[in-house]
């Protein structure tokens, strides 16, 4: 069985944004990339199926679209134990973009089961894994919190309104993965960054297409009004306020 | 040309969230000089669907038949397109919660529509289509052009106020042949928490973080949040410690919430948690630290230790409450 890991390059999560060029941009200065945490816990829950010889699991490849300047993310994601990479040379301008490229490559060369982050922390569009099951016209699980295989069989916990259901899917499929699917993200160990370095990352270059969407500009949220501060001996103050000026109780 | 919304049913009902929709709908079919047309998929009584004619709806299709049951993302996937199709929809709108999430960007590749994922207005304009969405885990905004013909539009949740419409729509059934055997997802198993206000739906939300210092501290908190009708939430710390179920935790990697109540007790507010909470209309914050970044986001504050405050503000709420 193969897995293949979709991984996004984002800001560190801490990261206070700014933007550049009439705020067109953003202000890529002092940012720390990192793997987005989604994807991260997504490979980390791959590795973790992986080390069960049970599981017959082959290979896990991370895929990314983006220019070279990620590869370090991609790296890292070597490092943590990732069998293998593909990068497709091109700017992630939007999901449908990123979506038809990773079709595309998969297309070529089948895996079994496709992980993708529900989101990537800078565009929060939850987005490129449904778009990616559609064009290779397979099912799709969203709102993944666990994913096992027993007897050949994949048995997955799909979040809804105030549960859970356990849901099985037939491979090839893309699961689309958040919180719960794995405990910590997997920290790269120092053989793990030695043995990246000749791990094969293959370049391919993108197809063309025509862009479904463009950010226009980028805004800062207003800023609000300065906090109230109330008597830490009067709380029934802070009700009151809550009952007669926010009327929100 | 209309815009279709779609809106999926809780065992046959609809609620809060399914009205938003079609209010939203409603004012964007009228920036657009068209009507609103709802998709409901599975078994809902005519009497529920009518519910939805009091936010503007013009027209409702209900889709029925075998295998509706559950999410199949494929198969609800192939319906929504066929109905978009029918009712030559130029826009459609869909819920940004876990089904939304599901299905939209599918439809997106299906109808060659661009999305704007998560968006908690109407269009800035029509021509061109430009929405404003979330970026940066609400650090930031973008004005997003949707250039495609069709546009696919997800609303966040309680960020669109109900607006009635009272109207007698038409109800037409949809009748939808599907192969139970053909589904290439099944459920096997569903476990649901009952009667418990769900936390993305709850108007009030009492929040505990690790100021709380200790699991058998809750006690207060949870009367705090019974009395006012809200719902609990923690942060990243209390459900990786366990001492609250990983459902709880709201931020950036947990629940993205937006009520209009959001109380923070002994949260110091990191980035990540803000993340996931700064959508809500009021936030109060209470913590031992005067200089917790928690403060920065909060309307009302108070500086003081929860386990001293905590009991006083349920005395507070009994007594506006009359109880």
């Amino acid at each position: 069985m193969r897995i293949l890991v979709c991984i996004s390059n984002v800001p560190d999560t801490t990261t206070r944004v700014k933007f550049v060029e009439n705020s067109t941009k953003l202000d890529t200065g002092g940012i720390q990339w990192v793997i987005n945490p989604w994807d991260e816990l997504s490979l980390t829950r791959a590795l973790e199926l992986k080390d069960d010889p049970a599981n017959n699991i082959q290979q896990i490849t991370v895929a990314h679209v983006g220019l070279a300047g990620a590869e370090p993310t991609i790296r890292k994601a070597l490092a943590i134990g990732a069998d293998d990479a593909l990068r497709v040379n091109a700017d992630p301008t939007e999901a449908y973009f990123v979506a038809l490229q990773l079709a595309n490559v998969i297309r070529e060369d089948p895996y079994d089961i496709i992980l993708c982050g529900i989101e990537s922390s800078d565009y929060n569009g939850s987005t490129v894994g449904g778009m990616l099951a559609e064009f290779l016209d397979i099912p799709s699980v969203s709102a993944v919190s666990s994913l096992n295989i027993e007897n050949g069989e994949v048995l997955i916990d799909r979040e809804i309104d105030g549960g859970k259901e356990k849901v099985t899917a037939s491979m090839p499929f893309v699961a689309i993965v958040q919180k719960g699917i794995a405990k910590e993200p997997r920290i790269a160990a120092m053989r793990g960054i030695m043995m990246a370095r000749s791990k094969t990352l293959k370049v391919t270059e993108p197809v063309s297409t025509e862009p479904m969407t463009e950010v226009l500009e980028f805004h800062m949220p207003k800023p609000h009004a300065a906090c109230k501060f109330i008597d830490p001996e009067q709380p029934k103050q802070l009700v009151e306020l809550l009952h007669n000026e926010a009327k929100v109780i | 040309m209309s815009v279709l919304v779609f809106t999926e049913n809780w065992d046959g009902k609809f609620k809060k969230l399914s009205f938003e929709l079609v209010s939203y709908a409603t004012k964007l079919a009228e920036m657009l000089n068209t009507s609103a047309v709802v998709l409901s998929i599975g078994p809902v009584a005519d009497e529920e669907l009518r519910k939805l004619g009091n936010y503007g709806a013009a027209k409702i299709l209900n889709a029925t038949g075998d295998g509706l049951n559950s999410l199949d993302n494929q198969s609800w996937v192939n319906i929504i397109f066929q109905v978009a199709e029918k009712v030559d929809a130029t826009v459609l709108v869909l819920s940004n919660n876990n089904t939304g999430k599901a299905l939209a960007p599918r439809l997106s590749v299906r109808m060659k529509a661009g999305i704007g994922a998560g968006v908690n207005g109407l269009p800035k304009s029509t021509v061109p289509f430009v929405v404003s969405k979330k970026v940066y885990s609400g650090n930031a905004f973008a004005d997003l052009l949707i250039r495609s013909e069709k546009k696919i539009l997800t609303l966040s949740q309680n960020s669109f106020e109900l607006v009635e419409k009272p109207g007698t729509p038409e109800i037409e059934n949809y009748p939808v042949s599907l192969d139970p055997g053909t589904l290439k997802t099944r459920v096997k198993e569903v476990h649901k928490q009952t009667g418990k206000i769900l936390l993305t739906d709850a108007e009030i939300v009492v929040s505990g973080g690790r100021g709380m210092k200790s699991p058998d501290n809750w006690g207060p908190l949870i009367e705090l949040a019974d009395l006012l009708g809200a719902a609990t939430a923690c942060s990243r710390p209390v459900s990786d410690e366990g001492w609250r179920p990983h459902e709880e935790h709201t931020g950036q990697t947990g629940k993205i919430i937006a009520p209009n109540l959001y109380i923070a007790i002994g949260i110091s507010g990191a980035t990540q948690h803000l993340a996931g909470v700064s959508s809500s209309k009021c936030i109060v914050a209470i913590n031992s630290d005067k200089d917790a970044p928690v403060f920065e986001a909060a309307r009302y504050g108070i500086v003081g230790d929860a386990a001293k405050i905590l009991p006083q503000l349920v005395e507070a709420v009994k007594e506006i409450k009359g109880k």
